[in-house]
């Protein structure tokens, strides 16, 4: 009885992985097979001259080059804002606070970070629509709107990587620094955040593949489907993976498709390779610190 | 001169010293300050997006609008704006993702754990991983070019832009999220046990099955919750392949809309204030759920001692 059930169970197993596999494949297979082909630099620059889209001199009408100006314009304002205050927050957390305290604003970053993406976008809309009727009357969604709440909805990894990184190290470490004679603060500064160094990039690097891949956030907050070049942080602007979902649903020509299929696989590759980098660099300081965690 | 200097004024070296270490001080407290109000900032984050939507809904309550927004219709321009449909559709999507996605996802952490072969655990481990980093968009764009055309030539009566497609689609979103997390906790498991059961003439095979899935049974309960909440969250695998249409669905191949891709059409629509309140109850309803998941892992995380790793992503 005890052996059929175990057969029963393996064959269960490889049929969900079997099936997992082939789904996944085949998903990523038809991408690349139907992308491949149409990344070259007319998928970027439509008809325009490169050289003068890459300086902004003129304007891209069939391209993705605004779009992936754009998200790259969105990650580095959204990283500006919530690197300094995740590591600030995460170092308090992993070495300042204590007892109930540390207990609500733990709870308080789990909370925030089991926010659904669209009622970030909804906050930062609600934002929009009270400033309208008190300070600012012309205030619109922008760009800076949708950095701040991506900053929202990616700080708390930024958070639990910094403190989860801090906290993996040995006591023994902290120890030695203080008994030197450092502060704590030099203590954190010169010896604990340089070794953490490695787990806590993995972490901001994480947070940078998601801010680049959140559809439901900037679209409540500023995306729009043509607006060429972002010209300021008030101003509405393209992102790539709003493009993508565009296509998708009113993409009218054969070209079209093409794009939306280039514009994803450009995604897929942004994303892939920013997780590859944070794997490894995790999976590094993994080995180096964390022993008791790791799978023997 | 120096033992000379130090005879003739002890008191003048020691408060130099004290000096010193009160400007240490400062500092240090100083750079705490700073680094808790980061930390209230961060924090307090969370109170000013409950009280935003809070404000919002309020008219709800005030001017006593809740029967209209608790109801069976969505009909802006008769003046019927009820989202219980939504809810329904939000509920019904979930739970068919979790239904696909869960069996599938214990079935790869019995492969990866004495199941399968164990050469082949790092590289599906690997792929599972890599999962976690495909943008949402992506796995809605290929939803609507491949899975649409196909469920619509299946079934030659829909549309293809269904309840079925946007379930089959949301579960190869949500099933990384569940294998990581039971694969952490059959990890801490096996760690616990392997030995004795070993000992005892388990194969891998049947540790697994009689002696490590009694133990882990609160990693099994928290992945379900966590997947359930991270296919209730999804709003763009919703709002690209789920079709939209604002009703209770009665069959697979009914077009169904979310309380998730709900707020995104009426905000991309312009409407009247009353569509507003309602996707403000929406939003509420959502940042609810997601703070009763939050507390349901605590309290499985505390009595299990879960890992952090694969909790939100």
């Amino acid at each position: 009885m005890i052996k059929k059930i175990t057969y029963l169970a393996q064959a269960c197993s490889w049929l969900a992985v079997l099936t997992t596999v082939g789904m996944i494949l085949l998903f990523l297979g038809f991408l690349g097979v139907r992308g491949f082909d149409t990344i070259n630099p007319t998928l970027f620059f439509g008809n325009t001259p490169p050289w003068g889209a890459i300086i902004g001199r003129l304007p891209v009408w069939h391209g993705i080059w605004p779009a992936c100006v754009g998200t790259v314009a969105l990650v580095l304002l959204s990283s500006l804002l919530a690197i300094p205050l995740g590591l600030a927050s995460g170092i308090y957390l992993a070495h300042y606070a204590s007892g109930a305290w540390k207990r609500w604003f733990s709870l308080a970053v789990e909370v925030l970070a089991g926010i659904p993406s669209i009622v970030m976008g909804l906050f930062g809309f609600a934002l929009i629509l009270s400033l309208r009727k008190t300070v600012a009357p012309q205030a619109n969604t922008c760009l800076l709107l949708s950095a701040g709440c991506l900053a929202l909805l990616v700080l708390p990894y930024l958070i639990l990587m910094t403190q989860t990184a801090l906290e993996a190290l040995p006591d023994e470490l902290r120890q030695a620094g203080l008994s030197l004679g450092f502060t704590p603060w030099q203590n954190m500064v010169h010896v604990l955040l340089p070794v953490a160094g490695r787990g806590i990039l993995s972490g901001v690097i994480l947070a940078v593949g998601r801010a680049a891949e959140d559809t439901a956030v900037i679209l409540l907050t500023g995306v729009v489907a043509n607006s060429g070049l972002p010209s300021g942080i008030l101003d509405k602007y393209e992102a790539l993976p709003f493009h993508i979902f565009f296509l998708a649903a009113e993409a009218r020509s054969d070209a079209e498709l093409a794009q939306g299929f280039g514009a994803a696989l450009i995604l897929l590759i942004l994303t892939a390779a920013l997780f590859l980098g944070a794997y490894y660099l995790k999976s590094t300081f993994t080995k180096t610190w964390d022993q008791k965690n790791l799978s023997i | 001169m120096l033992i000379q200097g130090q005879a003739s004024s002890p008191r003048t070296a020691e408060t130099v010293l004290q000096a010193h270490w009160r400007h240490l001080d400062r500092r240090q407290s100083g750079i705490k300050g700073l680094l808790l109000g980061a930390t209230i900032l961060s924090c307090g984050s969370v109170l000013a997006i409950l009280g935003f939507l809070s404000y919002f809904a309020l008219p709800i309550f005030s001017e006593g609008h809740l029967a209209e927004i608790l109801s069976w219709e969505w009909r802006p321009f008769q003046g019927k704006f009820g989202i219980l449909p939504m809810a329904v559709g939000s509920l019904s999507l979930a739970v068919t993702a979790m239904g696909v996605a869960y069996p599938l996802g214990l079935g790869i952490c019995g492969f990866a754990h004495g199941l399968g072969p164990r050469c082949l655990k790092g590289p599906l481990m690997g792929l599972i991983n890599f999962m976690t980093s495909i943008p949402t968009v992506i796995y809605g764009f290929v939803s609507v070019i491949f899975l649409v055309p196909l469920v619509r030539g299946a079934f030659p009566e829909s549309t293809g832009y269904s309840w079925l497609t946007a379930a089959l689609t949301l579960s190869l979103m949500i099933l990384p999220t569940i294998v990581l997390l039971v694969h952490a906790q059959l990890q801490q498991v096996d760690a616990r046990v392997r030995l004795a059961s070993a000992a005892l003439g388990f194969s891998p095979a049947q540790t697994l099955l009689w002696v490590m899935r009694p133990l882990a049974f609160r990693g099994l309960w928290a992945a379900a919750v966590l997947g359930f909440s991270r296919a209730l969250g999804d709003t763009i695998i919703a709002l690209m392949v789920a079709g939209n249409a604002p009703q209770v669905p009665n069959s697979l191949l009914d077009s169904i809309r979310t309380l998730t891709s709900h707020i995104a059409l009426v905000v991309a629509t312009d409407s009247t204030s009353q569509a507003y309140q309602s996707i403000f109850a929406s939003g509420l309803i959502l940042f609810g759920v997601s703070i009763a998941v939050n507390l349901t892992l605590r309290r499985l995380q505390s009595r299990a001692a879960l890992p952090a790793t694969g909790r939100h992503d």
